[in-house]
């Protein structure tokens, strides 16, 4: 009894038998996978193979045509939207408002007053590298710091699972390296069970303690890697070229 | 530079203005030359200044009436789908109805007084407005409008902080067209009928032959309708100083050249 009642509470993301379709397209077929609490699991496949579907699925913007998708335990659309901090692959900040204003954005569609959002925000700018830059319009501001007002705006309401799409997609190569690093130092220091959707493998091993290939249309699950190096990584790390190896393989296949 | 080539462009407009008038050709009742209109100007200053305050307040009342009823449809229409796609052939069907023959029925409905000018005004005003305003609130990415959703925003949240803020360029470029065609629905509003205005006035030194006055109540109306415009202009780059193009200081060379 208590064993049951336990166990579904405590896991942050489940899916059963998940199916999605488009039509006569089928995005992803049968997917079943279990996010464990505190872990950083990351789905890797070629562009087309039903990622960020995935991502909006658990993120409750889409529900799937088959199979129980549950955050939490809880099942419904509005619920999972209410457990998920969902950030897409580009920043989105609203070119009118200021750094710290577009940071509150997602406090203040909580219900937090501005000004309330605004301060609660305000601490964290120098946590994220973006100190000074407050009162700075995204215009203003590098595509490496866009992404960490964003980031910033999508961790503020403190929502348990954190859901990742491309995150660094738009970004050129020196500022995603750089962006990686950050946000595994984040990680580090402060825990947080997060879904990270990515069409590069490399990234995904950087970032995560588990990784999940996902085939070409339609995405079916074609294998899974343990990450069990320690941290902090590097990506000249030999083990970690040969895991990349190892899953480039398996999405070749 | 801009506004040199303007002025010069002005400059050479009432020169050629001046030459066309002087010509033999040209009787003295079709065409009031510039000097003459400056006459108009300076002698009839206070008959012309009363009734352009007249027709100036048909202006601005009818454009504010046109604003609210613009703005209210346009969000209305964009909230309520099905409402958006029945109401806009109706909204294109308001414009195609001409003005001159609704102007005289405007008159029968709301009698001489300022009524039929603000509702021939907001008639025509509101149609850009409404149309353009709708186009921005539709030009919002759906990628915002759903990571808006997976905030746990409301519909009127979205619409406050997202869709209105991103249409307002949309709202100003309406603006200033219904700014510009306002002049010409007061006008038409007094030639239907009024006893005071500068179109009434205009009409009647038609009739009465004093060429000179309607070219000087032409050129008012024309300064009316370009302050409105420009008013709106600066009223944009307040509301939306994030939408201004980047100037950049040109270069020493550049200036020289």
């Amino acid at each position: 009894m208590q064993v049951e009642a336990e166990a579904p509470t405590t896991e942050p993301l489940s899916f059963e038998m998940v199916t999605r379709r488009f039509g006569a397209l089928t995005a992803l077929d049968q997917i079943s996978l279990r996010v464990r609490s505190g872990e950083v699991l990351a789905v890797v496949g070629p562009s087309g193979c039903g990622k960020s579907t995935l991502l909006e699925l658990v993120a409750g913007l889409q529900e799937p045509d088959e199979g129980v998708i549950r955050v939490q335990a809880a099942g419904t659309a509005a619920e999972r939207r209410a457990a998920c901090a969902y950030m897409p692959q580009r920043d989105l900040l609203l070119p009118w408002r200021d750094a710290l204003g577009n940071a509150a954005l997602a406090l203040e569609c909580q219900g937090v007053p501005r000004s309330e959002a605004r301060r609660r925000a305000e601490p964290l700018f120098e946590r994220f590298g973006l100190a000074d830059f407050e009162r700075s319009r995204p215009a203003e501001l590098s595509g490496g710091m866009r992404q960490r007002v964003a980031f910033l705006r999508t961790l503020l309401p403190g929502r348990p699972l954190l859901l990742l799409d491309e995150p660094f997609g738009a970004l050129d190569a020196i500022t995603r390296a750089d962006l990686q690093e950050w946000l595994a130092g984040m990680l580090s220091e402060e825990p947080r069970t997060v879904l990270l959707v990515t069409h590069d493998v490399e990234e995904a091993i950087f970032l995560a303690d588990r990784v999940i290939v996902l085939s070409a249309r339609p995405g079916r699950m074609v294998a899974e890697f343990e990450v069990a190096l320690p941290r902090p990584r590097s990506v000249t790390d030999p083990e970690l070229a040969l895991l990349r190896g190892e899953a480039l393989e398996a999405l070749r296949s | 530079m801009r506004y040199v080539l303007s002025a010069a462009l002005l400059v050479l407009f009432v020169l050629a203005w001046q030459g066309v008038a002087s010509l033999d050709s040209v009787d003295d009742l079709t065409l009031a030359s510039p000097v003459e209109t400056w006459d108009a100007l300076r002698t009839d200053w206070s008959l012309l200044w009363d009734n352009a305050w007249v027709t100036l307040v048909e202006v601005l009342l009818g454009l504010a009436i046109a604003v609210v009823a613009g703005v209210g449809l346009a969000i209305v229409m964009h909230l309520i789908r099905p409402l958006r796609d029945a109401a806009y052939p109706l909204l294109v069907a308001s414009q195609a109805i001409p003005i001159v023959v609704l102007a005289p029925l405007f008159v029968l409905a709301f009698d001489y007084g300022i009524g039929p000018k603000l509702a021939i005004v907001a008639l025509i005003c509101f149609f850009p407005i409404t149309v353009n305003l709708l186009d921005g609130l539709r030009s919002v990415e759906p990628d915002l409008i759903k990571l808006m959703r997976s905030f746990g925003a409301s519909r009127l949240r979205t619409l406050r902080s997202v869709e209105l803020p991103a249409s307002l360029p949309f709202l100003f470029s309406g603006l200033k067209v219904a700014a510009t065609v306002s002049v010409i629905g007061a006008v038409f509003g007094e030639w239907a009928g009024a006893d005071e205005g500068l179109g009434r006035l205009v009409l009647l030194g038609n009739t009465q032959l004093q060429t000179p006055r309607v070219y000087a109540g032409i050129v008012i109306l024309t300064l009316m309708a370009v302050a409105l415009f420009a008013l709106v202009a600066i009223a944009e780059r307040v509301a939306c100083p994030w939408n201004q193009p980047v100037r950049t200081r040109p270069s020493r060379v550049l200036r020289h050249s």
